[in-house]
């Protein structure tokens, strides 16, 4: 399996994926500051410890706690925007993208890769959100497409990782078809019963909200994550109202039926893996640890 | 334990029976042979009262607040093995239907039921098991998803009826329910259903549509409650004993006249009085049936499902 790398290389070493933290060495939890060493950050997951607050983090972080061994073979990953309509605003975005190649190390706002989890062959799609605030334009959208029919071909299962402003301006009607392109995809990928789990991460809204992230065949989503449609700033403008407490967050979205479950990060795998088993009627690869239950116990058991 | 009024003669004994292990334990003297004794009167006793249970009494022990609910049965089934999921996908996840994921034995099934609740405030956050439209989309979407990927569907049935409600009516009550029946219909997975507790109306059949479905021995099944019938057709409430027994609504009844397939037995004195067992039981029904069911061809499978309905129906021509 050479074509396999290695992706903690890729997360260790690679200072230029980064997100900035205080001397690189600590991590301040913006929510409740409270101040942990990178490694044990790393070591939880990217979650404060202390407020559980999920630190938005990119594809390679995702890959490497969710693909076994965090071993995995990334595709397409040279795929890069053509700017179609040599778009400008106060830059062109030409100059706008390869800045943000430089700066960020990334092709676009989308990697997608194949590896195993639990044992099991999987396609998975992740944003990332500090490439132009994870906006979905053709790249996006092609390599979704491209995820999808790896998916279809191989017969397994695709989970796509959501985490967007929506789409992308500067690609104007290019980007607002992907939305069609990749639901379209998604569409061929059901009629053939191949299980598409949508991880819904914060933030994901507008045109991606509006495609893929909202077609899973299980739609779950990390706690307190914003998830919408129209962002809170549009809606508060416009209805000129206030905007109720928990509008828009995951927990809001699961009470009005839009998401199968919220889930830590850290029993993202568990339990996406356990759906995955039950739809494909494979015994489970490990069994369940004992100690968690996968649904939470309630009071009414 | 609660028990009803028709249940005092084997209440006495129970705490008889309680009182003398507890002074055997105190003293450390010999009450072995009359506990023997106590316990053979409670086992008579038992049977005698729960052999010729009236029709209404039958219903009230489908209603016994120790009874246990859908969650209990797919927890015990699964053996913790289970994924919930929610919502409708399009207005609100409904508290009063749930369903999942779950591995009986290692096999996947789709579990879907109703759930009441089993304190004061947990029947306030069921809505005592009423359904709103989007409990039965919920149920539906499950049961599409399982047919995606060829699974069998279980429900467990345990509701005094879908929400009579303003918004449920906005939203399509009647709807929602007929969409499920039609769709369960044709669904090409094996389907099997569960009366666990009351099934009243529309509101049961609306999760009720399979290729086998059974009752458990201490339910009722009916087009309406004892209860509105007495005030609807005796315009008054005090004659409940009489139309539980005229809606033959009990599931010897249900059997005869077959709009049921089988009658899962309880534990003497209702489910409630060893849970476990009662678990083990459906488990059992279930682990046996949908084998047989699985190996049919699906278009098998439905036609035959559409023409046991097909067949329920009495006229005269
Ligand atoms: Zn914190």
């Amino acid at each position: 399996m050479g074509w396999f790398k290695r992706s903690k290389e890729g997360i260790t070493t690679d200072t230029k994926d980064k997100r900035e933290t205080p001397e690189g060495l600590w991590y301040k939890c913006p929510r409740c500051k409270v101040i942990t060493s990178m490694e044990d950050h790393e070591r939880n997951l990217w979650v404060c410890p202390n407020c559980e607050m999920h630190e938005k983090i990119n594809a390679h972080e995702y890959f490497s706690f969710l693909f076994d061994e965090g071993v995995y073979e990334e595709f397409d990953a040279g795929m890069k925007s053509k700017d179609p309509l040599k778009f400008t605003d106060t830059k062109p975005y030409a100059a706008r993208y390869e800045a943000t190649v430089k700066k960020t190390g990334l092709n676009d706002a989308i990697s997608t890769a194949e590896g195993l989890m639990n044992g099991r062959p999987v396609v998975i799609a992740a944003m990332n959100f500090n490439f132009i605030g994870g906006s979905m334009g053709s790249v996006v959208g092609e390599k979704i497409a491209r995820s999808i029919q790896r998916s279809l071909e191989k017969r397994i299962p695709l989970i796509i990782i959501s985490k967007s402003g929506g789409a992308r301006m500067m690609e104007a009607a290019f980007s607002l078809m992907q939305m069609a392109k990749t639901s379209a995809g998604l569409a061929v990928l059901s009629k053939n019963g191949i299980p598409y789990v949508s991880l819904l991460t914060d933030p994901t809204t507008g045109g991606v909200t509006a495609s893929f992230a909202m077609l899973g065949d299980i739609n779950v989503a990390e706690p307190g994550a914003l998830i919408g449609f129209a962002g809170p700033r549009v809606v508060k403008e416009t209805i000129g109202k206030d905007l109720p407490e928990g509008f828009q967050t995951s927990e809001f979205l699961l009470e009005h039926g839009f998401l199968d479950l919220i889930s830590d990060r850290k029993d993202l795998k568990e339990r996406i893996g356990f759906f995955l088993d039950c739809a494909l009627d494979r015994e489970a690869a490990k069994p369940v640890s004992r100690k968690r239950t996968l649904t939470p116990k309630i009071a009414d058991r | 334990m609660e028990n009803h009024d028709f249940e005092l003669p084997v209440k006495e004994l129970v705490e008889q029976l309680d009182k003398a292990r507890a002074l055997q334990q105190e003293t450390g003297g010999d009450m072995g042979k009359s506990i023997k004794e106590l316990e053979r009167t409670l086992q008579k006793v038992r049977k005698e009262l729960y052999s010729k249970l009236s029709p209404w009494q039958r219903v009230q022990l489908s209603r016994h607040p120790q009874r246990p609910y859908s969650l209990a049965y797919i927890q015990a089934i699964t053996n913790g093995q289970w994924l919930e999921l929610h919502g409708d996908r399009g207005v609100k996840d409904d508290k009063a239907m749930i369903g999942g994921w779950g591995k009986i034995d290692g096999q996947s099934v789709m579990l879907i039921g109703h759930q009441k609740g089993i304190n004061t405030k947990m029947r306030q956050y069921r809505n005592f098991g009423m359904p709103n439209p989007e409990g039965y989309r919920k149920a539906l979407r499950l049961m599409k998803m399982a047919e995606r990927f060829n699974r069998p569907v279980v429900t467990f049935i345990d509701t005094p009826g879908a929400f009579p409600g303003i918004e449920a009516e906005e939203r399509g009550q009647g709807e929602a329910i007929a969409r499920n029946l039609f769709e369960m219909s044709i669904l090409r997975v094996p389907i099997l259903c569960f009366i666990l507790g009351e099934g009243a109306s529309g509101g049961a059949l609306g999760i009720g549509v399979g290729d086998k479905v059974y009752m458990l021995e201490n339910t009722w099944y009916s087009v309406i409650s004892p209860e509105s019938c007495s005030s609807i057709l005796w315009r008054s409430w005090n004659y409940k004993e009489q139309a539980a027994e005229a809606l033959k609504l009990t599931p010897q009844d249900m059997l005869k006249n077959k709009l049921i397939d089988e009658i899962v037995e309880e534990p003497l004195g209702g489910a409630h009085t060893d849970p476990e067992e009662s678990f083990r039981r459906v488990k059992d029904v279930i682990v046996k049936a949908l084998p047989k069911l699985q190996a049919l061809d699906p278009d098998r499978r439905v036609e035959e499902r559409i023409k046991k309905f097909a067949q329920m129906g009495v006229v005269a021509e």
